[in-house]
């Protein structure tokens, strides 16, 4: 049986608790719905006459088409249609587009070759979907097979099969300059020479599926106004309408897109396939089309997690501070590009995990091979760095003989340290979590360790501050194919160095610049934005009070922090087989809430203010 | 056969939205003529409940109770643009969202119910209930549904509001990977106590001891089902789960629920969870999201109480009795660790 | 291609449909009887989520040939309620949280639903066997177990 408490004693100096609605245990909005059976997911739209669709797919990681013969399959019982490339207006996309990020690299259906094993490279519309199965199986396709190359590591090798000319090093290529993403902060090579200890390690992160037990699908129809709808399980309703729009080259007006309910994600819906898929069935035919995955497609053609490979060298001291840790990130984005490079951005940014280490480097690839491609799933672009990093952790500590939390805690960013992506770091809870889990666990932590914060000892002037930095102009796009770059870890021998304190780019922080009529009333956000950082939270502070924005009540002083009782709030359930939470007694009724209060004199039913007695 | 114990540990924290494209969302928010609120979203509900926390989120903003206010996050046509739910991103920009629609609404609100009451606007209180008084005057007070009325009627006012949170964008930069990646971070922390049989390889999980920071429980039990959930898929991600059982090879690849291993019910480890709530402050409330960082540090742990117990370091996953036993023997027999620390 | 009249008894509702040969009882409940509430999840018979009740007995309708129905009783969770009134399993469900997406909940509740009709006071063991063919992804099982529990609690409660 589980467990749940809620360490309201911790940072209760930072929170405005006396909220009304927010940290109640409310039920969900949407459960009536779900345990009657009656929530609309996108197939529970059902359309008199509608056709099914189906995709004839590749049986190779990589052939050339030479020729699609369709004919049989347009004989067959119940066939209404039969579509390919030819019937795509705009078959080049790439999702980020919409954002200008990368190039357009896929097409909703292959034509002139396959990438990948499962890739699309025609439909068939009918109707049932057994008859659409039935003509997809007789569909001809005259392959030439091509070498391919399905590691991610090989693919960036001089020789390896290129995937897809758009990217002909088989890599993404980024800031139109580097074939990887840098990552760059003081001079690891300087500090490995001081080091006690070097650590190096590889990790690899498997490809892994969604598995939402609603597969990928969508229903779409020809709207009565000259418009289509299309009923979706997206998990991003604006990407899936605007990519429909720029596959279909049609005006995203005519798209009239419902959904904002999906059996589950975890970020395989994004991928936005299904929708122009379906839409283009309903163009097609002009009548209501259905398109959606069966689990084998999920599985297999449906974008994984993708495969990471990570290496981390680690200079380590004697006391077990890490001065340096190098990073190389090779991710498998797949034939094609999707959320990948993307998502390189975002694990760069996370470097070095959640530590204050004084000299990092890294080199992250996002590497084309002629597999599925990957795409987003929950902890994108973090959870297999994370992986490496905490296991790469417990290495460290192994080679300095440390107890593995106290090292956490000892490395661990506190408030005002800079970090790696040259910005300093702010509402920093590591350490306290470290200790609490500790302690649940009941594995003992040196007092030291105990008494730490992130609160106190970050932002001194050495934690804070910008490292001289060394720079380098390896690893241009092309270079590597050349065979001129043998390495693909950040390099040995800088060719610049960066003045310290650099920053190019304006720190963006606290509240972002919106039009000042978006601005919102301070004292509705509850918290304190202003309350003054505690030093020693390890002795019982005086309460602070906000400085910029008070609270009507006063909170209660904060606590001392670890180790403290547990105190589950009342509202919270500590187990789960008490499920009722029971609700505060609230005088209003919201069905019947208007009898009450007084007509004001000469005024009507509907122009008055009634006030209550 | 000998079953070995083993703990191992990990912590994280993870970045709450991204802020490389700006990644802005809207909601719309208007009451009906009985002083019943509706917000409009495109966002979507994919079971983390989006809809249910900026129904919170909304009401408390609103200052009314949350029976009175519904969420729709259908449709295209009506709800204003979303990027979408991914990136954990929901609850920090589209709550964001809401707190400023719901604000403008409660302005138009109070407004309303000033030319009402013949005060300031500044001088009333919503009492969450579903009325709004003079402050340090309760009794002079009138109904939400009275101010709406009214509004409609007679002053021809809308309560409604408009919200949108936009981040500005911030590129990487190309040399030294400066940038402004995301707004806040989530944290945990987490122990993993497990036994390796040395036999057959097989991993069995024994209990999680986990702490996570989410800025704010804006409601604990949606934050309950995130972490319990999420580190049951953890546990999955481990063990289990992959695409590719031999990657890069794509030989004997999972096509149904018979070879895609997951845990079933009688496979739960009992996980004891304290949250701890540090806000964020540009988080709607301070809440940084819970539902995407909650299973990453079991994947660590696991594979750090694997070599605990039996002194192998399993460095790709998934820890499968194969690699486990292979090890094993590579070592010429268990070797445990011993207790950590 | 020849249709088969097949009648059953749907949730108290006598129904006829003509189905496909090789229909299966998935397809038919969904798109010829319009009870939307049994979902299709892998149409492999591995996940669970159309499970239905034929005579009593939890069945996966998607692996059910919509023929073999003919002159039986199919229980699903449209049916589940009576009248306004939740089931207890409904109750439990929305207390206790056991739900994410909701896509398995309908699934689960006639596979926990078969349970408690034959065992109303389960084990915590007996629960778990006996959703032990319906998959979620989203809750980790717990919420739900513990759901079922209190449902089958409660009955007996109001039993005695």
């Amino acid at each position: 049986m589980s467990s749940i408490e809620f360490r309201k004693e911790l940072f209760a100096d930072e929170r405005d608790d006396t909220l009304k609605e927010i940290g109640k245990p409310t039920i969900r909005q949407d459960i009536l719905g779900h345990v009657t059976g009656r929530t609309p997911f996108y197939d529970d739209h059902q359309f008199d006459g509608m056709l099914h669709m189906r995709a004839v797919r590749s049986p190779h990681h990589h052939a050339e088409i030479r020729s699609i013969d369709t004919s049989a399959a347009e004989g067959m019982p119940g066939v209404r249609r039969v579509a390919t490339a030819r019937d795509v207006p705009n078959n080049l996309n790439t999702l980020l587009s919409l954002i200008n990020f990368g190039r357009d690299d896929e097409p909703l259906c292959a034509h002139d070759k396959v990438r990948y094993m499962g890739e699309t490279v025609a439909w068939v519309i009918a109707d049932t979907e057994r008859q659409a199965r039935d003509a997809c199986a007789v569909v001809r396709v005259d392959y030439n097979v091509l070498p391919h190359v399905l590691d991610a590591e090989e693919a960036i090798a001089p020789n390896a099969p290129v995937v897809n000319d758009i990217y002909p090093n088989n890599t993404f290529d980024y800031h139109e300059k580097y074939d990887h993403q840098k990552l760059r902060f003081g001079d690891v090579n300087a500090a490995f020479a001081t080091a006690d200890h070097i650590v190096e390690a590889e990790y690899q992160m498997s490809p892994i599926e969604q598995a939402p037990i609603e597969t990928c699908g969508a229903i779409a129809a020809p709207e009565t106004n000259d418009r289509y709808v299309c009923h979706t399980n997206t998990q991003a309703l604006f990407f899936s309408l605007g990519t429909t729009a720029k596959l279909l080259d049609t005006a995203s007006s005519r798209l009239h897109f419902i959904g904002g309910t999906a059996g589950g994600g975890f970020g395989g819906k994004v991928d936005s396939i299904v929708e122009p898929t379906a839409v283009l069935g309903a163009m097609l035919t002009g009548k209501p089309v259905r398109f959606a995955w069966d689990r084998e497609e999920e599985m297999q053609v449906g974008a994984p997690r993708g495969g990471e490979r990570w290496r981390i060298k680690d200079g380590v001291m004697g006391d077990g501070r890490i001065v340096a840790r190098e990073f190389t990130g090779f991710f498998d984005s797949g034939a094609y590009m999707r959320l990948s490079p993307y998502a390189i951005i975002k694990g760069t940014g996370h470097l070095p995990g959640p530590y204050s280490i004084p000299n990092v480097a890294s080199n992250v690839y996002c590497c084309v091979t002629n597999r599925t491609p990957a795409t987003a799933m929950r902890g994108f672009g973090i959870t297999g760095v994370d992986f490496a990093i905490e296991c790469h952790m417990d290495r460290v500590a192994e080679a300095v003989g440390m107890h593995p939390v106290e090292l956490r805690i000892l490395n661990a960013y506190r408030d005002g340290d800079m970090k790696a992506h040259r910005r300093l770091a702010k509402n920093t809870a590591l350490i306290e979590c470290c200790q609490v889990a500790a302690d649940k666990a009941g594995w003992a932590i040196s007092p030291d360790a105990a008494a730490q914060s992130s609160k106190a000892g970050g932002g001194t002037p050495a934690r804070a501050a910008i490292p001289e930095t060394v720079t380098d102009e390896d690893g241009r796009i092309g270079e590597r194919r050349t065979g001129r770059v043998p390495s693909t870890s950040p390099a040995t021998q800088g060719s610049g160095r960066m003045a310290a304190g650099t920053m190019k780019k304006s720190p963006v922080s606290g509240a972002p610049v919106q039009n000042p009529d978006m601005q919102i009333d301070a004292d509705r956000i509850g918290h304190k934005m202003g309350a003054t950082p505690v030093d020693k939270p390890s002795t019982p502070a005086a309460p602070v009070p906000a400085t910029a924005i008070p609270p009507s009540p006063t909170p209660p002083p904060a606590a001392p922090i670890p180790p403290a009782p547990p105190s589950p709030p009342a509202a919270a359930a500590p187990t789960l087989s008490s499920p009722t939470p029971s609700p505060e007694p609230q005088p209003y009724q919201p069905d019947k809430p208007f009898s009450r209060g007084l007509k004001r004199p000469g005024t009507s039913r509907f122009t008055s203010g009634f006030r209550r007695r | 056969m000998t079953l070995h114990k083993g703990r191992g540990f990990a912590c994280i924290n993870y970045p709450i939205g991204m802020n490389l494209g700006g990644d802005p969302s809207q909601a719309l928010v208007h009451s009906t003529p009985d002083g019943k609120f509706m917000v409009a979203l495109s966002s979507i509900d994919l079971g983390q409940g989006m809809k249910s926390v900026t129904r919170q989120i909304a009401s408390e903003t609103l200052g009314v109770p949350v029976e009175d206010v519904y969420v729709d996050t259908a449709d295209s046509d009506t709800g204003p643009h979303c990027m979408g739910s991914f990136a954990s991103r929901g609850t920090h920009r589209v709550g964001n969202a809401v707190i400023r629609a719901a604000a403008e609404a409660r302005k138009q609100m109070m407004e309303a119910a000033a030319e009402e009451l013949e005060v300031n606007a500044s001088d009333l209180d919503t009492d969450g209930q579903g009325n709004i008084h003079v402050k340090g005057a309760p009794s002079r007070s009138i109904s939400i549904a009275e101010t709406a009325i009214a509004a409609q009627f007679k002053q021809g006012r809308t309560l409604s509001g408009r919200g949108i949170f936009l981040v500005p964008p911030s590129d990487a930069d190309a040399e030294t990977g400066e940038m402004t990646p995301v707004t806040c971070f989530a944290h945990a922390a987490l122990v993993i106590d497990l036994e390796v049989d040395d036999e057959t390889g097989e991993v069995e999980v024994k209990e999680i001891n986990s702490a996570y920071e989410v800025g704010r429980a804006l409601n604990p039990k949606l934050v309950e089902q995130q972490l319990i959930g999420g580190a049951w898929m953890g546990v999955s991600h481990a063990l289990y789960e992959t695409t590719e059982p031999f990657y890069p090879q794509r030989d004997h690849r999972p096509v149904d629920f018979n070879a895609y291993l997951m845990p079933g019910p009688g496979e739960t480890v009992p996980h004891n969870i304290a949250v701890l709530e540090r806000p964020a402050e540009d988080a709607p409330y301070g809440g940084k999201g819970p539902g995407e960082m909650c299973a990453n540090p079991v994947l660590p742990a696991i594979a750090n109480a694997v070599y605990n117990a039996v002194g192998v370091r399993i460095d790709a996953l998934p820890i499968t009795p194969e690699k486990v036993l292979k090890g094993i023997r590579a070592n010429g027999g268990a070797r445990p660790q011993g207790m950590p620390g | 291609m020849a249709k088969t009249p097949v009648t059953f008894m749907l949730n108290d509702a006598e129904t006829g449909v003509f189905v496909d040969p090789g229909a299966n009882l998935n397809e038919v409940l969904r798109r010829n009887a319009g009870d939307l509430t049994t979902k299709h999840g892998c149409g492999q018979g591995t996940c669970g989520a159309c499970t239905v009740l034929i005579n009593g007995v939890p069945h996966l309708s998607c692996l059910t040939l919509a023929e073999t129905v003919e002159g039986k009783r199919i229980d699903t969770t449209a049916g589940l309620a009576g009248g306004p009134e939740l089931h207890p399993l409904q109750t439990a469900f929305m207390e206790g949280f056991a739900a994410q997406c909701g896509f398995c909940t309908a699934g689960m509740l006639m596979a926990a639903k078969a349970l408690l009709d034959q065992t109303p006071n389960p084990t915590r063991d007996e629960v778990i066997e006996a959703i032990s063919g319906n998959l979620c992804r989203c809750t980790g099982y717990e919420p739900i177990v513990d759901a079922i529990l209190t449902a089958a609690a409660r009955m007996q409660q109001r039993a005695v």
